[in-house]
């Protein structure tokens, strides 16, 4: 996927939270060859120099790092951390995400377009996390944002794609933009349908994190992307409501069922 | 001293430095143990749970942490008379069933309990869980009464311990640097992972051992002490941040122990604390050896779990070469 004028070697973007160890956490940045991976820095927010250790190991994994403001409610939390990630992370790269809402950890649409028009105005290249609403994705659009990466289902929730009707809208009604499915995958088989609806790219976290083998799960996750690539080029068949027999019917004794 | 055994310097009175000085002079070894700190146990391990669960564990620790581990209750129980081993229990709130059926895919050496069974081990939870998972093997220990046995042992095999002093002075055949975090200069593997814990007083409930309540992001447990004290932790940051308890870390503390019992609103908060578990990369704690210097780290969640076995390691170092 392009984004910003910047290729990835993979449309699978990986989350660096909730792993048992930074071992496993490593392997399966190996197994996975993410085209990128993500890091929270709000968590870690008391001072600059508090998570080094961890950002440390993060940028050694040699992948391009997409910072994000998980964790943020606000729009003035979201831009601060943002700035703080660009001091950390050397990177204008941000993925912006402002949760309105505790329980689905739902987006704030509201403060999220907000949030990308002050992001865009100081330079950052925004990857914004939103639901599939057309008319937010419009509004990020002319805030200034060239990707956008709606959800799938809530974060950590493992539903896969909630809303196919919404996310096919929303492909349909932006060709062009480059697309994230972000949050809510769970499964592999998920990613793949992501990709044979014409998504760009992934990002996953709880599902390669909380898997039982971590790094086979990213693995799989690698195949799945490559998967689903291949069967969006190969032009995948339409659904039909009835049955059209694979072998020749000519000449058979009747049409009739 | 008694003994002609070698001389050892210990470094650092936390869990990983008394456990190994005990084990040494339990060996004949004379052993000294300084503290840069005011009192033993300045470090990660005055806020530990002291969960002596190898099984439990196992759900997010490589399997050589259980391996290593099966033989620390028996260590703790010959040595601290206060280690109760009434097992360990565990359960999720109504929307987090899931977790506990992840929980059990993981360990093993648990029987699932229904509402009625986790009604009679423990009563104050009648009606309050559908569905547990018992670990009976399990026990606990209070740390800090703990810590205090060991250091009276040590006394007791000849041991000296020096408080408020980082200086090595006087000649020692090995010295063990078990400082956890103090360490990370020299240990460029060595990271800090921030721990928050509460201490409430609430006589109103009774617990008999630890009770962990499964949450997607962060395991929370709840730990019976003496007289109506329990202890609930832990956050688990990546980070070296050594500030007090954050608010957000609080309100997840107090938000599982209210979803364990209602009673606990009216507990009393005695304490609430930070510290930073000194981890290695794949978090499990490790003895390296630089000829006569040695040292026990990374104990990261597992200090009272694992320090048995990893002082066990350094005994067999040290009196395999001298013999």
């Amino acid at each position: 996927m392009r984004a910003y004028g910047i290729d990835l070697s993979s449309p699978l973007m990986l989350g660096t939270a909730l792993y048992d160890s930074p071992a496993i956490l490593a392997d399966s940045v190996r197994r996975g060859r993410p085209g990128a991976v993500t890091v929270s820095l709000r968590r870690e927010s008391a001072g600059l120099q508090a998570g080094q250790a961890f950002w440390e190991l993060v940028r050694g994994f040699d992948v391009p790092v997409l910072p994000n403001t998980a964790g943020c409610h606000t729009v003035r939390e979201a831009v601060t951390t943002a700035q703080m990630a660009r001091e950390v992370f050397e990177t204008d790269w941000i993925k912006l995400e402002v949760i309105g809402q505790g329980d689905l950890l739902q987006p704030d649409v509201f403060a999220l377009v907000e949030a990308a028009r002050i992001l865009n105005e100081e330079g950052f290249k925004v990857f914004p996390y939103m639901t599939e609403d057309l008319v937010v994705a419009e509004r990020l659009l002319r805030a200034g944002c060239e990707v956008l990466m709606p959800w799938g289902a809530p974060i950590g929730s493992g539903r896969g794609l909630n809303n196919l009707f919404g996310l096919r809208a929303l492909r349909a009604h932006f060709p062009e933009v480059p697309m994230v499915i972000d949050a809510g995958i769970g499964r592999p088989s998920h990613a793949v349908t992501a990709f044979e609806l014409g998504f760009d790219a992934i990002l996953i976290n709880t599902a390669v994190a909380k898997a039982g083998d971590p790094a086979a799960m990213a693995e799989a996750f690698r195949l799945a992307c490559d998967v689903g690539q291949l069967a969006k080029t190969a032009d995948p068949m339409d659904e039909r409501d009835m049955a059209v027999p694979s072998t020749p019917t000519l000449g058979k004794a009747s049409f009739a069922s | 001293m008694a003994g002609s055994g070698p001389t050892i310097l210990i470094q650092g009175a936390g869990v990983a430095g008394l456990v190994t000085a005990v084990t040494l002079a339990e060996r004949g070894a004379r052993v000294t143990l300084h503290e840069s700190g005011p009192r033993i146990g300045s470090g990660a391990s005055w806020f530990a749970g002291g969960m002596l669960a190898p099984w439990c564990e196992a759900e997010a620790a490589p399997e050589e942490v259980t391996r290593d581990s099966l033989n620390s209750l028996a260590w703790w129980a010959s040595h601290v008379p206060d280690v109760i081993r009434n097992g360990s229990l565990v359960v999720a709130p109504p929307r987090d069933q899931v977790e506990l059926n992840r929980f059990g895919r993981r360990t093993s050496h648990f029987e699932t309990l229904g509402s009625e069974a986790i009604a009679e081990l423990e009563p104050d939870l009648a009606g309050r869980f559908d569905r547990a998972l018992f670990f009976a093997e399990e026990g606990h220990v209070d740390p800090r009464i703990a810590l205090g046995r060991l250091k009276e042992r040590l006394l007791i095999l000849g041991g000296h311990i020096r408080l408020d002093t980082s200086v090595v002075d006087g000649q020692f055949d090995w010295v063990v640097d078990c400082t956890g975090i103090q360490a990370r200069e020299s240990e460029p593997d060595l990271r800090g992972v921030r721990g928050e814990m509460i201490l409430v007083r609430c006589p109103d409930v009774v617990l008999h051992r630890p009770v962990r309540m499964l949450h997607p992001r962060i395991p929370i447990y709840i730990v019976p002490r003496e007289h109506g004290v329990f202890m609930v932790g832990a956050t688990m940051v990546e980070s070296d941040d050594g500030r007090e308890i954050t608010v957000r870390a609080m309100s997840e503390l107090l938000n599982a122990l209210y979803t364990l019992h209602p009673a606990f609103a009216e507990a009393e908060i005695i304490e609430a604390n930070a510290g930073i578990r000194p981890s290695y990369p794949d978090n499990v704690p490790r003895v390296h050896r630089d000829g006569h210097r040695l040292s026990v780290n990374g104990m990261y969640r597992h200090g009272f779990l694992l320090s048995p076995a990893r002082a066990a390691e350094v005994a067999d170092i040290i009196f395999t070469q001298a013999a």
